[in-house]
């Protein structure tokens, strides 16, 4: 890419079958992404095995996963209330999975001639199964609990009766737009950083093997810029997957509790 | 004009809005920090709001982000 000296910044998001494998008609092949979503459950779990030994006296690694638990406890405690405590594990999960997702989708794996990172959340695909798990979930529990009274959702409480023509129409597609935003956040945010790296990334290499001064200059200063957004992008990581597990859990909380 | 110039050129447009969600967002922070400051004491219970805020103005950014790349790579 290099050689040809065009930037090409979509070309890291390539879908490619690593064991291709058909059922009829259908494609099943397990693909770089499912294998980069297998590392993040691998790293999810030998993260968590590490830390779950029940010491009394908690050492580094068992006060990390402490950490962690009490996080996403926290947040689920403040956004649903004492009734929340048994969507900690989804929440859990989806913070996790999303967090290491985002965070080993950085690894700067490209060094390996041949090989680049894979972040399975910067596809919709994926990130749209998530939020409609999550969206489906608000569904379930809402018609579960509320049964029909759900639909007071879409009429605040306290709402005047002439308002009601149009704060109805807007909450309806306030709430129907939410599995969509969801998946689009983390998406394009995810995405979005990808391409500013890959862009800076192509003007290093296309500026040094220019050879001029100017080639340089543009080269130094685009590692020094590809420096801060490196870092900018570990807090998008984290903030992205907060996020998600944020907008999950306040809208568990409109499910559980109505408003 | 022709069509691939047109396209670069919306896509141009389109990616003005990113620019319009980093007020919205320096706003958010800029409030938080500024009331945050006047009483720090409750600053902390506040952050989960402070980052839906973020989240939400962030996501109009990035929608016309989508647009510019809907323009420049479907169309």
């Amino acid at each position: 890419m290099a050689a040809a000296g065009k930037i090409d910044p979509m070309h890291q998001f390539t879908v490619e079958p690593l064991i291709p494998l058909h059922i009829g008609k259908y494609d099943i092949s397990f693909t770089n992404s499912a294998a980069w979503m297998v590392a993040s459950l691998v790293v999810i779990a030998v993260f968590m095995w590490g830390g779950m030994k029940r010491e009394v006296v908690p050492g580094r690694w068992q006060m990390a996963v402490e950490g962690l638990t009490g996080f996403i406890d926290d947040l689920v405690k403040v956004n649903i209330g004492p009734e929340g405590k048994k969507f900690t594990p989804f929440i859990f999960s989806l913070f996790t999975f999303i967090l290491a997702a985002n965070l080993l989708g950085l690894l700067p794996l490209a060094l390996v001639p041949g090989w680049h990172a894979f972040t399975p959340t910067s596809h919709f695909s994926i990130t749209g199964v998530l939020a409609i798990a999550s969206f489906s979930l608000v569904l379930i529990v809402g018609f579960w609990r509320h049964g029909l009274h759900f639909f007071s959702l879409f009429l605040p409480a306290g709402t005047p009766w002439y308002m009601a023509p149009l704060i109805i129409p807007i909450e309806i597609v306030s709430f129907m737009v939410r599995p969509f935003s969801l998946a689009l956040r983390l998406f394009v945010a995810m995405m979005a950083g990808h391409i500013l790296m890959e862009v800076f990334g192509s003007f290093i290499v296309n500026g040094l093997s220019s050879g001029s001064v100017l080639g340089f200059g543009v080269g130094t200063i685009s590692f020094l810029f590809i420096v801060g957004v490196g870092a900018l992008e570990l807090l998008i990581c984290a903030l992205q997957a907060y996020v998600f597990a944020l907008l999950t859990s306040l809208y568990l909380n409109d499910a559980v509790n109505l408003h | 004009m022709d069509v691939a110039s047109a396209k670069l050129i919306g896509a141009g447009l389109a990616a003005i809005g990113t620019g319009t969600a980093a007020i919205g967002v320096g706003f958010v922070f800029g409030q938080f920090l500024n009331s945050a400051l006047r009483n720090p004491a409750a600053a902390d219970g506040q952050q989960g709001r402070l980052f839906l805020g973020f989240a939400l103005a962030e996501l109009l950014g990035l929608m016309a982000f989508t647009v510019a790349l809907l323009i420049l790579f479907v169309f």
